[in-house]
Parts: C-alpha cells; sequence; structure tokens
C-alpha cells in the first residue's frame, strides 16, 4: 500500500450498544448516587451489598475468566481485608475510612508470599491450594487473642462514631463508598482489558503456548492479575466489615458467602464477559429475594442453576443474550472496519 | 514414651486419610479430574451408614455391604450423567460442576438430617485397645482403620496391574484418543473409575463416622485433607498418598500435643512445607 492512498479499514472498539449502554447507565448512575435522598435504610444497605458483591464477582472473573487462575480462596483476601481494617482502627487508632485503602495495601503485601506458594500448584490444584491456604489464614485469626480469637470482636463505638456523628451520616458515607467500589470494580476490570496487560491476558486465556510464543511473559502477567485481584478483594473485604461492624474468623473467611456465591454469580451470568457479572449479580439477588423462606433449598437452588448453566450454556446467561442479539456493552476487542469503497484487491 | 504415642497416633490418623485421599487419587490417575464434592460425598456415605444403623438397625461395619454397591453405583451414574459431560481441555467445567454438586450434597444433607453432630457407635470396640507397654496403648478401632487403608490399596494396585480393567485404567490415563481406537469405551471406564473411587469413599465415609462426630458442614475440611494427602504423597502414586495421609496425620498429632488449637494448622503447615521444599510430593510418579 503506498503511502498516499487513505486506508480502507478503520480500528474500531465502540459498539452502537456501548454507546447507548454508557448513557443508560450513566442515568442510572446518576440515579443511584442519590440513593441517600429517595431509597430507605434497608434498601441502601441492599445497594451496598448488591455493591460489594458486584466488585466481588468482578475481581474473581479477572482472576478465572480472564486469567485463567480459578481460585477457591478468595474469601482469604476478604478476611484479610476486614482483619486488617480491624487491626488499623482499634490496634492502631487509624480513622475508619483512611484504614480502607491501608487495609487494601495490606493484603497487597500478605497476597504477594501467598502467589509464591499458591502458583506451585496448577490448574484444579491451584484451585484446592487457595483453599488450604484460606484455611490456614482463618485458623491463624482464630489464634490472635487481640483480635478476639475465634470469636472475634466489634468495633469500638468512638471508632464508629468517628466517622460521622449521626447514624444516617454513617449510612449515606458506607453507601457512596460501597457504590464507588462497585462501579470502580467494573471500571477497572475494562481499563485493564483494554489496555496492554488486557491483551496479553486475553491472548493467555485464548492460548498459553501461542502468547507465550509471542512474547508475553505468562507467569509475571498471572502472578500481577493475581495481586490486582486480591488488593481488590481486600478493600471489599474492608469495606463489609466496616458495614457489619463485627468480625469473626468464621464470618470473615466463610468460602460459602465470599466464593461460593461469587462463582455462582460469575458462571451463571457469564464467565470471561464483564456484562456476566452484572447480570449474575442481579439474579442472585433476585433469587435470593425470592426463595429467602426456604432456607437452605435457596442454596441447592443455586447450585443447581450454576452446574446447569455450566453444562448448557458455559458462557452463562450473557452468552447466550449478548450472541443473540450481537450486543457488546463493554467492548475490549478490538474490530476490524471495512470502509464503503472496498479494495479491488487485498494488500 | 509420650511422644512414640504421639506419633503413634497420627500414623493411626493417616490411615483414616490416606483412605478420604485414595479416592481423589484414583480419579486424579485415571482421567486428571479433581472432584471438589469429594469430602461431601464421604460424609453423604457417612449419613447413609447413619440412615442404615438407625433405619433398620445395621451395625456400621455390616452397613457397608449396602453403602458400599450404592455408593458405586452412585459414582457410575454421576460420572455418566453428569462429569463426562464437562471432561476436555478446559478445567473450568469440572471444576465448577464438582463445586455446584459440593454445595447441593452439603446442603441437602443438611436438609435432611439437621445440622446435629453425629456418629456410628460401635459398642464396646470404640474403647478397646492393645497394651503394648506400661504406659503405651494402640487403639483398637484406629488400627482396623489403617490396616484397612492398607488393604484397600494393595487392593487397588491388583486391580490396576494385574486385571484387564485395570489395564485399560492405565491406557485411559495415559492416552484418552488413542484408547479410543483400541475399542475401550472411555466413558464408560470413567464410569468404572468413578464407581470404585466412591466405592472406596464408602469405607472412608463408614470409618469417618465411627472413629469422629461428623455433619453436613464438615464435608470440604475432609476434601482438603484428601487433596493434601495425594500432594504430599506424590500425584498418580496411591502408596505415596499413604504416605502423605500418615505424614498429615501425624503433623495433626504433634500440632494437638503442641496446644489443641493448632492441630488443625500444624496439618496444613505440613502441607505446604512440602509443597514448598518438593511441589511434586515425596513419591511422584504422573507427571502433570
Amino acid at each position: 500500500m503506498r503511502a498516499a492512498e487513505t486506508p480502507r479499514f478503520r480500528i474500531e472498539r465502540g459498539t452502537r450498544a456501548s454507546r447507548s449502554g454508557a448513557l443508560v447507565a450513566l442515568l442510572g448512575l446518576i440515579a443511584l448516587a442519590a440513593g441517600p435522598w429517595w431509597l430507605g435504610t434497608g434498601n441502601m444497605r441492599m445497594v451496598t451489598e448488591i455493591a460489594y458483591y458486584l466488585a466481588l464477582a468482578q475481581m474473581w472473573n479477572l482472576l478465572a475468566g480472564y486469567g485463567g487462575l480459578v481460585s477457591v480462596g478468595q474469601q482469604a483476601f476478604v478476611g484479610i481485608g476486614g482483619y486488617a481494617l480491624f487491626v488499623l482502627v482499634i490496634l492502631l487508632g487509624v480513622p475508619a475510612l483512611a484504614a480502607l485503602p491501608i487495609a487494601a495495601l495490606l493484603t497487597a503485601i500478605v497476597a504477594l508470599p501467598t502467589a509464591f506458594v499458591v502458583f506451585r500448584l496448577r490448574g484444579a490444584y491451584f484451585a484446592i491450594g487457595t483453599w488450604v491456604v484460606a484455611e490456614v489464614y482463618r485458623l491463624v485469626f482464630a489464634q490472635v487473642s487481640a483480635l478476639g480469637g475465634g470469636s472475634g470482636q466489634s468495633l469500638p463505638v468512638d471508632a464508629i462514631k468517628a466517622i460521622a456523628e449521626t447514624k444516617a451520616g454513617r449510612e449515606m458515607a458506607i453507601y457512596w463508598i460501597g457504590l464507588a467500589i462497585g462501579i470502580g470494580a467494573v471500571a477497572l476490570v475494562y481499563l485493564l482489558l483494554r489496555a496492554r496487560q488486557g491483551l496479553a491476558l486475553t491472548a493467555i486465556r485464548d492460548s498459553e503456548t501461542a502468547a507465550e510464543s509471542l512474547g508475553v511473559h505468562n507467569l509475571r502477567a498471572k502472578v500481577s492479575v493475581y495481586l490486582v485481584a486480591a488488593t481488590g478483594t481486600g478493600l471489599i473485604g474492608a469495606l463489609i466489615f466496616l458495614q457489619k461492624l463485627r468480625i469473626s474468623p468464621d464470618a470473615a473467611f466463610s468460602v460459602t458467602d465470599w466464593t461460593a456465591n461469587v462463582i455462582f454469580i460469575v458462571v451463571i451470568g457469564g464467565i470471561g464477559t464483564i456484562e456476566g457479572p452484572i447480570l449474575g449479580v442481579i439474579v442472585f439477588f433476585v433469587l435470593r429475594e425470592l426463595l429467602a423462606g426456604f432456607g437452605s433449598w435457596y442454596l441447592i437452588a443455586l447450585g443447581a442453576v450454576a452446574v446447569a448453566v455450566m453444562l448448557r450454556s458455559p458462557r452463562g446467561l450473557w452468552g447466550l443474550i449478548g450472541e443473540r442479539f450481537g450486543l457488546d456493552f463493554f467492548p475490549v476487542r478490538r474490530r476490524l472496519k471495512l470502509l464503503a469503497r472496498a479494495p479491488d484487491k487485498l494488500p | 514414651m509420650e511422644w512414640l504415642d504421639t506419633i503413634i497416633q497420627g500414623v493411626l490418623l493417616g490411615g483414616l486419610y490416606a483412605l478420604f485421599a485414595t479416592g481423589l487419587s484414583l480419579i486424579f490417575g485415571v482421567m486428571r479430574l479433581v472432584n471438589i464434592a469429594h469430602g461431601d460425598l464421604i460424609v453423604l456415605a457417612a449419613f447413609l451408614g447413619l440412615a442404615m444403623v438407625e433405619g433398620i438397625g445395621l451395625d456400621p461395619f455390616v452397613s457397608l455391604v449396602i453403602v458400599v454397591p450404592l455408593m458405586a453405583a452412585l459414582g457410575y451414574g454421576l460420572q455418566r450423567g453428569l462429569f463426562n459431560l464437562t471432561l476436555g481441555r478446559d478445567i473450568l467445567p469440572p471444576l465448577l460442576v464438582s463445586f455446584g454438586l459440593s454445595i447441593i450434597i452439603q446442603n441437602l444433607l443438611l436438609e435432611i438430617f439437621s445440622a446435629d453432630s453425629r456418629k456410628l457407635q460401635v459398642g464396646a470396640l470404640e474403647t478397646a485397645s492393645i497394651q503394648l507397654a506400661d504406659n503405651l496403648a494402640i487403639g483398637v478401632l484406629p488400627l482396623i482403620v489403617f490396616l484397612c487403608a492398607i488393604g484397600v490399596i494393595v487392593a487397588l494396585q491388583i486391580v490396576f496391574y494385574r486385571t484387564e480393567l485395570g489395564r485399560a485404567f492405565r491406557a485411559t490415563s495415559d492416552d484418552q484418543e488413542t484408547v479410543q481406537l483400541m475399542g475401550v469405551d472411555n466413558r464408560h471406564i470413567y464410569g468404572l473409575a468413578m464407581a470404585i473411587a466412591l466405592g472406596v469413599v464408602a469405607i472412608a465415609g463408614i470409618f469417618l463416622g465411627v472413629r469422629t462426630n461428623f455433619d453436613p458442614s464438615i464435608g470440604p475440611a475432609r476434601l482438603l485433607y484428601a487433596f493434601e494427602a495425594v500432594i504430599i504423597g506424590g500425584l498418580g502414586s496411591l502408596w505415596g498418598t499413604l504416605a502423605g495421609g500418615v505424614v498429615l496425620g501425624v503433623a495433626q498429632a504433634i500440632g494437638a500435643k503442641l496446644d489443641p488449637g493448632w492441630q488443625l494448622l500444624a496439618g496444613h503447615l505440613a502441607f505446604l512445607l512440602v509443597l514448598l521444599i518438593r511441589p511434586r510430593g515425596l513419591f511422584p510418579r504422573a507427571i502433570d
């Protein structure tokens, strides 16, 4: 192709769905941000919970769906983030809100040696290895009597009062932080996947050997994605236990709450897509509200739905919808668009 | 002498862990499947035993005659109806399907049997012991469990290396495409492997119920012990799995002796230590 010729194609990323979707999402976010003025206390708690489950799901999806690292041990980082917050606030007197980012940082510091151990295992063994490590952290925290041992402890009243004087003020603060973390997690995954690192991750997901031969440092990319997910999960954990105001080893390192539910959300919604966890979290909360009166039948139903989805439609509900209607709200792929005047012959 | 006693108790406990781990090791060896529901299936077998004992008044050991074939049939059905659909290059489907199955079994048991802690009673045998020295005695029951673990492994070794079925297992493990060209139906072979694995799981479950208390929530911890024994011993080696169980049992016994709160932690730390020093386990055989 000579230099003077105009290119006959264009690389595009935005889609019609992504542009109109962005507008609708923006309006929805403005409405949610104004939540304290039109949602009741109960609904605000619910939105916060939805937001942190969305964030947890995005972090797990980044790890498993894009990084190919299926972990059953992310509750380790929820627990460490939560405990880091309590240590900072109770033992070191750090203000609770300032302790949130520090707790995330501390989680990252713990995640580094953890990665060193669990990366010795591959595939399915990595999954169970991460679970063992989470158990180790749970048992260790249960031994520390300064943190309440096995029965746990609560945040002291003056530390809670320091967040905001009134109950409404505290609820508002936690609501906005929760919302910010939920949206931040979606944005982080989206931006990361559009950047160079995302291209490397997608390449690894599709073929490890091919990616390595094209100069992608697989191990480094995987360790980085593990650390990013751990840090994000730690921040979410700190927020969760700031909202709950009480922590115990069993609640902090609960595999059902912080990993089983999250895996079901991602699998049902659609693993390896950004839309999937969003759809999954909606399905999860709808099912939970509908089946609230049925005790453990709710988890049985959730498990059965996840198994059925995995067998029938491994790309999840979003895989079905997105493919059927050609929708792509978070375009991370590049599309080659040929312009109207097609070339006579390909160069 | 006190320490010798601790180590002996640990070794015998290791026999139970080896029984937990043998099924996991077997199905990994034949079809590279890691079944997250493994621990919950052990607990399911214990509850089936409980149903036999309380329902028709069988002795727990006699209930094996019913529970073992029942679990084996369940294994064949699960493999043909569920796990065979997930096999392939991608590790995600088998992991997530077995994870979903684990949650389903746990909560079904919770609905049917409640969260109460249960135990299978075997009368005088529970407290019987053999006096070795003045202050050193071996419990008869732990000894039976340990010998049974050895018996199961010997039997599996014979099946694996002396029978036609074992040849099919080994061939499928080596190359599942070629074996089909040789006229082996690998879906059926996988079904049989899972049936044998769950038959062993049934034995493990009954012994679990006889030795300790159990409730629907303890499955995942059993999975972790089984997994640790397999990794400590080295993938694909059944005798290695027994050694792994013993290492885990001894580590837990020593931990418990130092401080009751350290029992589980010591076992997990022993596993992590082996992983750091010898990532492929003590007696590696298979190449992952």
